[in-house]
Formats: structure tokens, C-alpha cells, sequence
């Protein structure tokens, strides 16, 4: 099912036509409402004359996270504060939040955006949506409350945690989708299993996984735990939340609403685009948004993205899994990691579960690198020498993807903490100077 | 005569062992023998207890990885040679012996055995006169 044919069929010739008279607009926009971006501009002695079509968009300066926090609180906001009818926050690890705000318009091409994800996966004004995302500061929980209430389905608003009451909600209510974090999903899975309560009495037949990135690995397991469709719903605080774009039925690559997100890949050490097809990082820029528009922002998310028109129907661009983020990469004994290569191997191995914990640390100006796994409880065993080949095995799988050997430690049942959010996955402990 | 023995997978971390011991004296279940395996980071407990069921239901309970394997255990007078001469009549059957421990009391010893073939060394070992203990007297212990 489509929710808006015009924009998400549009041919692509007519899309770029589109895009092109939007850019200008909101680059025209930008420069008489936004002092930031006004002197970014002055600065490169660009006027909004000089884009006169999307291709232009490569003249325009980038934008980045350390922008929005030098900025804080209201810097970015495009109109007067009267306008913005809601505020959002990412609470970063270090400093001081980002914030974003909208006006009425902006929330209404949000839940737009949100309503084409969930049409996208089967739902109708028919069915409930469980939202187990955050509710707050957080894009996550709103956004998809929003997107709901917009196609006219149910929404049953959780918000995040309280495991065992969404489990029952989910199974009293007959939920037809579950919105959250894939880590938290499979949390919720683990624990159905363990309630005893047969799947067969739950009405789950899709889930909207977002906010952290994930593998086809987890979406398998998923989807073989819950009896549902996974599909990723992508998004981030800074381009407007969760519904920057979704799955389709193909779940082969995620479709960015390129009407009002336009995308770019670029070199993530040159910054130059690259090669069409080609794996760089993400950068989104904002074709209608009004109250915090976003021009050429960093996402940091390394991706490729697939132009062909896809099986379903839908012309809009796909963006291919995301690889790990720019900034997330590790670099361990001069050898780039990424979490998600990690997590895929323990996703392969049947007699691993799905929760890991790497800890990176410097001993003797060498680093380490702790992979702890839990081994599932079918598979502990008696034997000391089975249980070392178990960890021989991992250790050499992870060993050929990564090409370092891990040092892996098995731990026991449910002692790496399950997250109720964004799971953390990484401890690195090297103080470098 | 097969033992049911537990085994339970523990990090190697400082009041481990004591947990365990804990949970299973509040439960009432009490310990006969048990050995613990280990290498650099975890160790795993075998234990032969008074309840075996129960104690798997408390230790899983507290999410403990908790498996449980067939044991037999070898009733012997202690005194030199006597636990070579079991060992002799099991290794001429062809029989692996996967690990053992043993504990004595007095005048007699019980060596817990996990060979590969459990029924085949209950029957060489009975055959040969050895007396092997049975359930119930083990978890009387
Ligand atoms: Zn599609």
C-alpha cells in the first residue's frame, strides 16, 4: 500500500524538478531568516541567486552537529519563536543537547512522512500501533504518535519501559505494530518467550525499528521470535525525527522522501559526492522545513544509495543498511571496527544471544579488544573443552570478518544489561593523550 | 544407579561459589560433593545434591546456566590400589572417562565418574564386584 503515490512514484526527472524549485526556495529562506546560515553563505560569497536548480546544491557549506550545539538553544531557528509550536532534544553523551524546533507546517510533513513508513508496512486507519518509543524530549515517541493518529489508526502510546505491562497491553489490546529500538524489540521478544504467553495469541504482524542502526541479522531473528515484518523506519533529531524514510513490502533498502529530505553521499575525508551507488556518508538537506531548516547536514551514518525503481512500485531513492556512523568507527590496533560488523557474526551463531559488550582498553600501549558474549542457555554444556571451542568459534569468525582477534569473554545468563533505549554496545576505556 | 549431577556455569568472579551455596542452604538442599572446572575467565561447578530438581529450580530461577549430566558413583574401601583396579577394569573396556573427583570418608571413598558410556561402565564395573551407590544413598550423604 502507498499513502501519497504522487510524491512517492513521482518520476525521477520530475522529482529533480521539484526538488530544484524547493531548494531554492528554502535556500532563499535560509539567507533572509537565519543569521547562522546568512554568514555561512557571505562567508563563500554565495547569494541564493547563485542555486538555481538541485545540482547547485554541491556550492552550498555543510552543516554539522558542533553547529547546533555552538548554537544552542534556539540559534538555527529559521522563524520567530511565536511560530514554533514544539521543541525537541537529543541528549548528546558530552556537552550541551541539540535542539530543534518546529512550526505547525513542519509537524504536519512530519506525520506525513511517518503516515508513508507505516502504509508502507501494512498498516491501516484499521489497525493499533503500540509506540515504545520514548515519549519526551526524544523524536521517537511523538513522531510516531503523530504518524499514527494521521492515517487515523490507534495509537496505544507505552512509551519505552515497564517490559511486562507492554507485554500484556500489547496482547489485551491486539496491537497489529510495534514501534521502538531494535534492541529494545528484541528485549520485548526475550521476554514474551519467557512469559509462557503462546504467539499465537498476540495479533503483532509488524514492527517499526529505528533510531540505532541494525542488521539483516537482527531483522531475521526478529522477525522469527515475534512472527512479524521488521522494517526499519530511519530518522534523526536534526532532519525532523523518525520517517525521514522506511521499508517497503521489499524490504530491500530503506525509501527517503526525497520531496522534503534531499539526500547526498559523500567522501567522509574530502567531503566531495561520490560515485552514484558508492559508500560515503549520509547528508540531508531539508527541502520544506521551515522553522529549523538543515542544509547539507553531516549525518555521520555511512550508506549507499539505490536509484533503481524498486519492486514495489515507489520511485523514491533507497538508502542501502547503514554501515556504522563516521564517528562510532573504532579503531583498534590501527584496524577501523565497526559495531555492527561484530554484531552481525553474534547474530549468525545460534548458540550466542543477540546482546554483546565490546570493551576496548590500552595495557602496555597495546589494545585490547573484549568481545562478552552470552551463550544461550540450550547451549550451555558440561564439558569444559565444548565450551572453549564455543568461544574458539566466535573468536575465529570475528577474527575473518575484522581481520583482529577478539579476546572473548562468555558470560553469564542476562548479565549484559538489556537497554530500554539506545543499547550500548561499546566501553572504550583508552585514555588517549 | 545414575547420579543426576548439576552443572553450572560461573564467571571467574570474586563470590560466585558462595551465591550459589547460599541460594541452595535457604532452599534446604544440601551438597554432597562437587568439583569445580576452570580455565582463565570462568569455571564450571558440578555438584551432586540432596535435591537435585529443586536446587535446578532455585539456581535457575536466579538465571544461572544450569545443565545437568548422568554420573555414576563408585563406592570403594580407601586404601591404596583400590581405585586403580576400577580404573584398570574401565580403560580394558574401551571406556573414556570425560572427568572424575572423588571424596572419602573414613575407612571408604565415592569417586564420581562421567565416562562416555555411561551404561556400559555401570555394567563392567558391577560385573567385576564393584559396588556403585545408588541415588539415594549418594544424596543421604
Ligand atoms: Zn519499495
Amino acid at each position: 500500500m502507498i499513502w501519497n503515490e504522487t510524491m512517492e512514484c513521482m518520476d525521477r526527472e520530475e522529482m529533480r524538478k521539484l526538488q530544484s524549485i524547493r531548494l531554492k526556495r528554502v535556500v532563499e529562506h535560509v539567507y533572509h531568516n537565519s543569521p547562522f546560515y546568512r554568514k555561512k553563505m557571505q562567508e563563500m560569497g554565495l547569494v541564493p541567486e547563485d542555486i538555481q536548480s538541485i545540482d547547485d546544491i554541491v556550492k552550498l557549506p555543510f552543516t554539522v552537529k558542533q553547529d547546533l550545539r555552538d548554537n544552542y538553544p534556539f540559534g538555527l531557528m529559521a522563524v520567530p519563536m511565536s511560530e514554533i509550536v514544539r521543541l525537541h532534544a537529543s541528549s548528546g553523551t558530552t556537552g550541551k543537547p541539540i535542539v530543534v524546533g518546529y512550526t505547525r507546517r513542519d509537524l504536519g510533513i512530519w506525520a506525513e512522512c511517518v503516515s508513508r513508513v507505516l502504509t508502507a508496512g501494512g498498516i491501516t486507519r484499521n489497525d493499533s500501533v503500540q509506540v515504545s518509543y520514548g515519549y519526551g524530549l526524544f523524536t521517537g515517541g511523538l513522531g510516531l504518535h503523530d504518524g499514527v493518529q494521521n492515517i487515523g489508526g490507534t495509537v496505544i502510546p507505552m512509551s519505552s519501559g515497564n517490559t511486562q505491562k507492554q507485554i500484556q497491553l500489547m496482547h489485551d489490546f491486539g496491537a497489529k505494530a510495534l514501534a521502538c529500538t531494535p534492541s529494545y524489540a528484541l528485549y520485548l521478544a526475550e521476554t514474551i518467550h519467557n512469559s509462557g504467553i503462546p504467539l499465537e495469541e498476540f495479533q503483532l504482524r509488524a514492527g517499526f525499528f529505528g533510531a540505532e542502526p541494525w542488521t539483516e541479522n537482527m531483522r531475521k531473528e526478529l522477525q522469527e521470535k515475534m512472527h512479524i515484518k521488521a522494517y526499519d523506519i530511519y530518522g534523526l533529531t536534526e532532519i525532523s525525527g523518525p520517517g525521514v524514510g522506511g521499508e517497503c513490502e521489499c524490504q530491500n533498502g530503506t525509501h527517503l522522501w526525497e520531496d522534503h529530505f534531499f539526500p547526498e553521499i559523500v567522501d567522509p575525508k574530502t567531503l566531495q559526492p561520490v560515485a552514484p551507488g558508492e559508500t560515503g556518508e549520509l547528508v540531508f538537506t531539508t527541502l520544506t522545513k521551515e522553522g529549523m531548516p538543515m542544509i547539507r547536514y553531516r549525518t555521520r551514518d555511512l550508506t549507499h544509495l539505490i536509484y533503481e525503481k524498486c519492486a514495489c512500485g515507489r520511485t523514491a531513492v533507497r538508502m542501502g543498511r547503514i554501515m556504522g556512523r563516521s564517528d562510532d568507527m573504532l579503531i583498534i590496533r590501527g584496524v577501523n571496527v565497526f559495531p555492527s560488523q561484530v554484531e552481525s557474526v553474534i547474530l549468525e551463531l545460534p548458540e550466542f544471544e543477540a546482546h554483546y559488550l565490546i570493551i576496548v582498553d590500552r595495557v602496555n600501549n597495546t589494545d585490547t579488544f573484549q568481545i562478552q558474549v552470552e551463550v544461550r542457555p540450550e547451549y550451555y554444556t558440561d564439558e569444559m573443552n565444548k565450551m572453549l571451542a564455543l568461544k574458539k568459534k566466535i573468536a575465529s569468525r570475528i577474527q575473518s570478518v575484522i581481520g583482529l582477534q577478539p579476546d572473548i569473554r562468555i558470560v553469564e545468563p542476562r548479565s549484559i544489561e538489556r537497554s530500554m533505549g539506545k543499547a550500548k554496545h561499546v566501553i572504550d576505556n583508552r585514555k588517549l593523550v | 544407579m545414575l547420579i543426576k549431577q548439576l552443572s553450572i556455569f560461573l564467571e571467574n568472579k570474586k563470590g560466585r561459589f558462595t551465591e550459589v551455596a547460599k541460594l541452595l542452604g535457604e532452599a534446604g538442599v544440601n551438597m554432597s560433593a562437587f568439583t569445580v572446572s576452570e580455565n582463565s575467565d570462568f569455571g564450571i561447578l558440578r555438584l551432586i545434591v540432596s535435591d537435585p530438581d529443586k536446587a535446578i529450580a532455585v539456581l535457575r530461577e536466579h538465571l544461572y546456566a544450569v545443565s545437568i549430566a548422568e554420573v555414576i558413583c563408585l563406592h570403594c574401601p580407601n586404601r591404596p590400589g583400590a581405585l586403580a583396579k576400577a580404573m584398570e577394569i574401565i580403560t580394558e573396556a574401551g571406556i573414556f572417562v570425560e572427568y572424575m573427583y572423588a571424596f572419602s570418608e573414613g575407612d571408604v571413598a565415592n569417586v564420581i565418574i562421567r565416562p562416555d558410556n555411561l551404561a556400559r561402565c555401570a555394567e563392567v564395573l558391577t560385573a567385576n564386584k564393584l559396588e556403585l551407590l545408588a541415588a539415594s544413598d549418594l544424596y543421604k550423604l
